[in-house]
């Protein structure tokens, strides 16, 4: 497959901070690239080095083929780019600030521009200092996506939009996505990954802790498994590969969690006990996310008297101890 | 009083605390500079001028001269402390107005343009805290910096009265900008729009009081000026009216707290009656699509730099017409004052006495707008840090592209600030004295300017790609620097190689002077040098990523 992105051991420190250490993300062409991470873990930073707005300190960073500080000019006008939390000149209109940002691109949509200020509701005459967070947002979201180019680089591009606006921005871009473009999309919320990507990365402390297809990944986690059977379960506990059981009804009605690789025998071993009714959940991108970021939830849940300051080298060996299993 | 009426200044202790925390470091500075401008002139003046015979005749002499008039200030008698004082007055005052302005902004309006106060508003924060906390400082600052200059003096053996008079007339004109700065912060939805009104407001006080000095008379004693009643109507003018030294004239300060006081009225019956975040002229609505001429980056830089370089253009030519028009006047003085037509002759010999002035008066024009050409500049440092570019840089724009289009606006600006300044002045000065022939003298003398005015604006850009962090800082200082240079340079007695640091130090004074190519060749290089040397360390630098 073509990759659109693609970096080996990126790396950049501001001063003594460490933001990306030893960064490897690859993005096919097509593909609708889930970028998770909280706060700080290094993914603007990435997406501003892929730009040519910060420079690499290490490593190799490729963009469209091309080299993402060399080539900054040429790559930009095969993408858009949609900051999180964008600043607008107070005294331009939106519509003056869209039109502007995309004529510099040299690819603004013109049918496609009046169409997306109608569907995100936008008020293009309102001058930008009148503009609430989630208005200027929808600024930035217009002015990128209104484009004909390749790639789009959205960084936390729903912050600040209204649950509805969001649904819209989510249709926008799977018709981007139907008509052959890349997305890569910076995200901590992660519904809004699970109902768009069909690959994902998960970024820690500067470096990818997972990365693969949505599908693929939920096969390396559990799954939930709620049953009610005829016949009272018995040996469910000692079975291999299940977790955090309650049963209840008089053991007529289980709850477990079920690893991928146990599900066949342990559904077989249900089967035999007459089954009335029996509801699985996948395992949510919350779960997977859970499984690189657990430790320090726990590390912040156990020291919430100390102003939830983990403890920086206990934490990072433990990443360390996650990424290597 | 009760708690209700406290409650608009419920916090006003902590944000104090806060503003001092902020400025520890810039308002020492500050303060620290402008006492050692007044220390130093004090140690080179006892070097000129140290015996009274010569003290005399220099008095005499700046009592009738109009270009000391209008640079220094009304002559005040022969005593050294008093001379020192009307040499230096100007320049304490105008960085006092200065410093304490942008304190002001700096606590007020930008803590609402970056959505600071808005944080600070949702606390237990009373309406006009914010605005009373900046006061205290600044007002406090100036008491200091008072203080500083009074001691300065006292330390240099100029005790009593006098000391005193002169420390308060320093911090009289702190008090009444940090008011007019208090009025811009409410008025202006910008820190920049507030700081623009302070300079204006500077332009104004400065015009006001030379006009009221160049129309006075020498005083029965002959060694100084009565001034006009037009200096009566300028805090500057106030501060001179003192008399450190000479009358030691106490109650003017009466003026100057009066002044403040109705200023910091207004302030506050503005702040009352707005929301927080928003300026007094309301948003109006834009159209809806880019017209064609913004829709590029030159587009855009002119529409982000157009209303400096109009408000700058309107003050500046004011300015120099009003100059102008005073150059016959002056003519006349110099005149009947036979010590300084000696002079003048020997200085250049074959000048008129009105090329000189046009000279001087261009001289200090071409400073100015190099403060004009410092403020474009660092428009795209502010573009910058407030997150703006970042999305022009992600579009099919060079860093070099959009560096160039700030860069051609802020070149054509000034060059076309100084020539409306030559034409502004010439004009005045023609329509003044009717005679249309003088009309080349100051043009020439305002465009001779450009080489060394464009060096500076090098080395601001040099600065933006090397040290963006402290190009804004130090970017006025070089500015303060050729400005004290200029004032003072000659007095001070600086070593020759700390005035050729300043670039107006090498421009020809033309009309008084041949226009000479060698500096202007050398300047220009300079200028181009410098930004050359920005251009390349701005396309090698990781973006600062505003927040």
């Amino acid at each position: 497959m073509e990759h659109v992105i693609r970096t080996r051991g990126l790396t950049k420190s501001f001063g003594t901070t460490r933001a990306l250490a030893g960064l490897d993300l690859t993005v096919g062409r097509g593909e609708v690239h889930g970028f998770l991470g909280p706060n700080g873990s290094g993914k603007s930073t990435t997406i501003r080095v892929l730009l040519g707005l910060l420079r690499k300190d290490g490593g190799e960073a490729t963009l469209l083929g091309g080299d993402p500080w060399r080539d900054a000019v040429a790559l930009h006008r095969r993408l858009a780019y949609v900051p999180g939390d964008v600043q607008l000149w107070p005294n331009l209109s939106g519509g003056e600030a869209i039109d502007l940002l995309g004529e510099l691109r040299g690819s603004l949509h013109r049918s496609r521009r009046d169409e997306l200020v109608e569907r995100f509701q936008l008020d293009p005459a309102k001058k930008c200092s009148a503009y609430s967070k989630g208005n200027r947002q929808k600024v930035a979201i217009v002015a990128g996506l209104a484009s004909d180019v390749e790639l789009f680089l959205l960084d936390e591009p729903t912050s600040g939009l209204d649950p509805l606006m969001e649904t819209v921005f989510q249709d926008v871009v799977r018709e981007i996505t139907a008509g052959g473009g890349t997305v890569l999309l910076s995200s901590h919320i992660l519904a809004e990954a699970e109902a768009l990507c069909d690959t994902v990365s998960i970024i820690r402390d500067g470096r990818i802790v997972e990365s693969g297809s949505l599908a693929a990944l939920r096969h390396l986690t559990r799954t939930t498994l709620h049953v009610t059977t005829r016949e009272p379960l018995d040996g469910l506990e000692t079975t291999p590969g299940i977790y955090d059981i309650v049963i209840s009804d008089g053991g007529y009605t289980a709850r477990f969690e079920v690893e991928a690789d146990q599900l066949g025998a342990v559904v077989e071993h249900i089967g035999q006990h007459g089954v009335l009714a029996l509801t699985s959940a996948p395992p949510t991108l919350e779960e997977l996310f859970l499984r690189h970021y657990g430790d320090e939830l726990a590390t912040l849940a156990g020291n919430g008297n100390d102003n939830g300051k983990p403890d920086g080298a206990t934490r990072r060996r433990r990443g360390g101890a996650e990424v290597s299993r | 009083m009760n708690r209700t009426a406290t409650q608009p200044f419920i916090g006003t202790g902590r944000l104090v605390r806060l503003a001092l925390r902020r400025d520890r470091i810039m308002l020492p500075i500050w303060i620290a500079s402008i006492a050692s401008i007044a220390w130093m002139v004090i140690g080179s003046y006892e070097a000129t001028v140290g015996v009274e015979a010569q003290r005399i005749s220099t008095a005499t002499f700046a009592a009738g001269n109009p270009m000391a008039r209008m640079f220094d200030g009304p002559a005040a008698g022969y005593d050294l402390g008093a001379m020192v004082m009307v040499e230096c007055y100007q320049v304490l005052a105008v960085l006092a107005a200065l410093m304490s302005a942008q304190a002001m902004v700096r606590h007020t309006r930008q803590d609402e343009e970056t959505g600071r106060a808005e944080l600070l508003g949702s606390g237990v924060v009373g309406r006009h805290a914010r605005l009373t906390a900046a006061l205290i400082v600044t007002l406090a600052a100036n008491v200091v910096l008072g203080a500083a200059v009074a001691g300065v003096l006292a330390g240099s053996g100029y005790t009593g009265a006098g000391a005193l008079v002169a420390g308060l007339s320093v911090m009289g004109m702190g008090w009444v900008f940090a008011g007019v700065g208090a009025i811009g912060a409410q008025v202006f939805s910008t820190a920049r729009g507030a700081n623009a009104i302070a300079g204006v407001g500077l332009g104004v006080v400065f015009l006001v009081r030379t006009v009221g000095d160049l129309l006075g008379d020498v005083a029965p004693n002959g060694v100084a000026v009565v001034s006009a009643w037009p200096s009566w109507l300028s805090p500057l003018g106030w501060g001179q009216q003192m008399r450190p030294f000479y009358l030691d004239r106490w109650w003017v300060i009466g003026l100057f707290v009066g002044l403040t006081l109705i200023l910091v009225a207004v302030a506050v019956a503005l702040e009352a009656r707005r929301d927080v975040g928003l300026g007094m002229v309301p948003a109006r609505s834009g159209p809806a699509y880019a017209a064609p001429g913004l829709r590029t980056t030159i587009g855009l830089a002119w529409r982000l730099q157009r209303g400096i370089l109009f408000t700058w253009a309107f003050g500046l030519t004011v300015m120099a017409a009003a100059f102008g028009s005073m150059g016959s006047s002056s003519e006349e003085l110099i005149g009947e004052n036979e010590q300084l037509l000696q002079l003048l002759a020997r200085l250049s010999p074959d000048a008129g006495v009105v090329d000189l002035y046009m000279g001087f008066c261009m001289a200090m024009l071409g400073i100015a707008a190099a403060g004009y050409t410092v403020q474009a500049l660092l428009r795209m440092r502010a573009e910058e840090v407030t997150g703006r570019l970042e999305p022009v840089l992600a579009t099919a724009i060079g860093r070099h592209r959009w560096l160039a289009s700030h860069v051609i606006i802020a070149t054509a600006g000034t060059a076309l600030l100084l020539t409306a300044c030559g034409l502004a002045a010439g004009a005045a000065y023609a329509a003044a004295a009717g005679d249309w022939s003088q009309m080349g003298g100051p043009l020439g003398g305002a465009v001779v300017q450009l080489p060394a005015t464009l060096a500076l604006g090098g080395f601001v850009l040099a600065l933006f790609g090397m040290l963006p962090r402290w190009s804004g800082p130090l970017a006025w200082a070089a500015l303060a620097m050729a400005l004290v240079v200029g004032q003072l340079g000659s007095l001070l007695d600086l070593p020759q190689w700390v005035l050729n640091i300043s670039p107006f130090t090498h421009v020809p004074l033309v009309p008084a002077d041949p226009f000479a190519a060698t500096p202007v060749v050398w300047l220009s290089v300079a200028a181009l040098g410098l930004g050359a040397f920005g251009f390349a360390a701005f396309r090698r630098r990781d973006l600062a990523i505003g927040a």
